[in-house]
């Protein structure tokens, strides 16, 4: 891995040659998503045109470059989906149908509120007009004439930032009609959610685009087929799309040589927790773990490392031994028996008592459950209950036997991966730190926190 | 009855939409309305379900649905603190108690003068910034300490 860190001040590289990469070096980072970040506005029009923005989309239009040329690159390039399923971009694409005698949509499900996850506000707020020029571009490949970003609600303040980017993009040409005197016309808006962590689900944030209650749809048919109206629809996430314009600037290839195999480009991990410097960090897909954390400033307050639940609480939590030899892209996290998800690292240190952790997860999963399938609707309420009873020292042994199968029951029994999302957390928590739940039960109290107290008193060395 | 100032906003989300889709704006005429006053009561939720020419069941629902949308008064000033993992991992509840101790109210509660409510919330997305919470909705306060939540409220006054 040639990523370096540094800990100087960041000596940014970002004036734009034609043919060559910009990339702008921020403390050890990658920056292709976020590479306006160490300019004075980033999110500015004139910052992004500055950086060789819009020029890909420009020359697509003008030069009519063919469709299948465009996803023959983005195939090449290996991207992946970057909202947590990891499906490949290109492949994607080649599902919408080519031909269609109406509008066909795109959608961008910028709706960020699985825990963990705040990578697609750092674009929307730092960097609109990469993920607009990204959709421009797919939209031109699919043929889409309407577009929509779909925001998380509670990031209001940027939301509003986004809208101001539309109008920007739009006096400037670059969105409406028959864009760079072409019959090429490409309406994008910005649409919100109102607070409803299932509308991240796409057949969801669907329903919710079109005014409806956020709850999933049975799938097939799939939104290439059947989306928003009813119409063929192209859903891809924030990230996903604002690595586009960077493919077609410097080629599929490129994108691929900055990663590994298999996981193509860079990608934003949002680290947050217990760790010096949470926030996002964008690097190489297959940058090794230990160099992340230590880019984050390391586990806070100088402690040990104890868990890391790498791509959100629907990806498995991992032990600290299992996660400080991994490398972070998809094959990396996947033979470390966890997954890469959205890349959204929760690092928790020595002093989390995971029982409440597991606690608070589980309470989010029952509040969010949209109720429509029985078995995550009950379930997720019932997993809550059994918690809480063992939180509150009236917890059973058999309690956990109970917790697997109740979880194991809505696994995969939903419409929506809701259902196996709920059940992770449960599954590899009581996996990786039983004895910790057993101590609970047993003792009516935290293990971690009983061991923190006696340190405190005196009575026992610290660990 | 909307007020002329809401109407033009809802006619500026409705342009985003095919015209027999009217009801795609719900949502932010939902949002529209309740950010002018406070809260969805039911005429508010009749006023946009005429204004869309929509059913008020539709409109009421998907406010019903959402967490943002109150559909009973919450003060002049709602704050709402996130208290999921990356929160709590950093300490939310030490917010969370500070702020009921200096309003006097749990969650879901309006301090007596009608100026505060206090909620939880689930995940904002923002956890880089933990902890963190809203004031009506649409400012978030992240890198929260108690002294921070001090200056917050006295600005609030």
């Amino acid at each position: 891995m040639t990523t370096t860190i540094s800990a100087q001040i960041p000596t940014p590289a970002n004036s734009y040659e034609a043919g060559k990469p910009v990339m702008t070096d921020l403390n050890g980072q990658t920056l292709l998503c976020l590479r306006t970040l160490a300019e004075e506005n980033p999110a500015s029009l004139e910052t992004y045109i500055k950086l060789g923005g819009y020029s890909a989309l420009k020359r697509i239009v003008s030069e009519k470059t063919k469709a299948t040329d465009i996803i023959t690159q983005v195939k090449t390039s290996g991207l992946r989906g970057r909202g947590g399923a990891g499906f490949p971009t290109g492949l994607k694409w080649s599902f919408m149908p080519r031909y269609f005698d109406g509008v066909k949509y795109l959608v961008c499900n910028s709706d960020e509120g699985e825990p963990g996850t705040f990578k697609d506000r750092d674009i929307i707020r730092y960097n609109p007009h990469q993920l607009i020029e990204g959709m421009a571009i797919a939209a031109y490949t699919l043929g889409a004439r309407v577009g929509y970003n779909y925001i998380h609600g509670e990031i209001w303040q940027d939301y509003e930032i986004f809208e101001a980017a539309l109008h920007e993009a739009k006096a400037a040409g670059y969105l409406g009609e028959n864009l760079f005197g072409t019959n090429f016309c490409f309406d994008l808006y910005a649409v919100h959610g109102y607070g409803a962590y299932i509308c991240g689900e796409e057949t969801a944030l669907i329903e919710s685009i079109e005014g409806k209650k956020g709850q999933p749809r049975f799938k097939p048919p799939f939104p290439a087929s059947y989306g928003v109206f009813g119409k063929p629809t192209n859903v891809n996430n924030t990230e996903s799309y604002a690595s586009i314009p960077w493919i077609m600037q410097h080629g599929g290839e490129a994108f691929a040589a900055l990663g590994v195999p298999n996981s193509g480009g860079t990608k934003l991990f949002s680290v947050s927790g217990h760790v010096g410097k949470p926030g996002n960090y964008e690097v190489k897909m297959g940058t090794p773990f230990t160099e992340l954390l230590e880019m984050a400033g390391g586990v806070w307050k100088g402690r040990k490392l104890k868990a890391v639940i790498p791509g959100g609480p629907s990806t498995p939590v991992m032990p600290a031994s299992a996660i400080m030899g991994a490398t972070m892209d998809y094959e990396g996290l996947s033979k470390a028996r966890s997954s890469l998800g959205a890349g959204s690292m929760i690092v928790m240190d020595e002093t989390t008592c995971m029982v409440k952790a597991l606690h608070r997860l589980s309470y989010f999963f029952y509040e969010e459950s949209c109720g429509q399938c029985t078995p995550c609707r009950e379930g997720t309420g019932w997993v809550y209950r059994v918690i809480t009873r063992i939180v509150n020292g009236k917890g059973k042994m058999e309690d956990l036997d109970l917790l697997t199968d109740v979880s194991n029951n809505i696994s995969g029994r939903t419409i929506c991966a809701l259902g196996e999302a709920a059940a992770t957390p449960v599954l590899s928590f009581i996996k990786h730190f039983r004895p910790e739940f057993e101590y609970y039960i047993q003792h009516g109290k935290s293990m971690v926190e009983s061991q923190i107290d006696a340190v405190v008193d005196g009575k026992a060395e610290p660990k | 009855m909307l007020s002329q100032q809401a109407i033009e906003k809802i006619d500026y989300e409705l342009t985003k939409y095919p015209a027999d889709q009217r009801i795609a704006a719900v949502m932010s005429a939902l949002r529209i309305v309740q950010t002018e006053r406070g809260w969805l009561s039911k005429e508010s939720i009749t006023d946009v379900s005429q204004y869309l020419r929509i059913p008020e069941i539709a409109a009421l629902e998907v406010a019903g649905f959402y967490n943002m949308y109150d559909l009973s008064p919450v003060g002049q000033y709602k704050i709402t603190v996130c208290t999921n993992i990356s929160c709590m991992l950093r300490d939310s509840d030490e917010i969370v108690d500070h702020l009921k101790a200096k309003l006097g109210v749990g969650f879901n509660e309006v301090t007596a003068d009608g100026k505060f409510c206090l909620k939880e919330g689930e995940c904002m997305g923002a956890c880089g910034g933990a902890p963190l919470m809203t004031v009506n909705n649409h400012t978030m306060h992240e890198f929260l300490t108690t002294e921070k939540v001090d200056a917050i409220l006295e600005e609030l006054k």
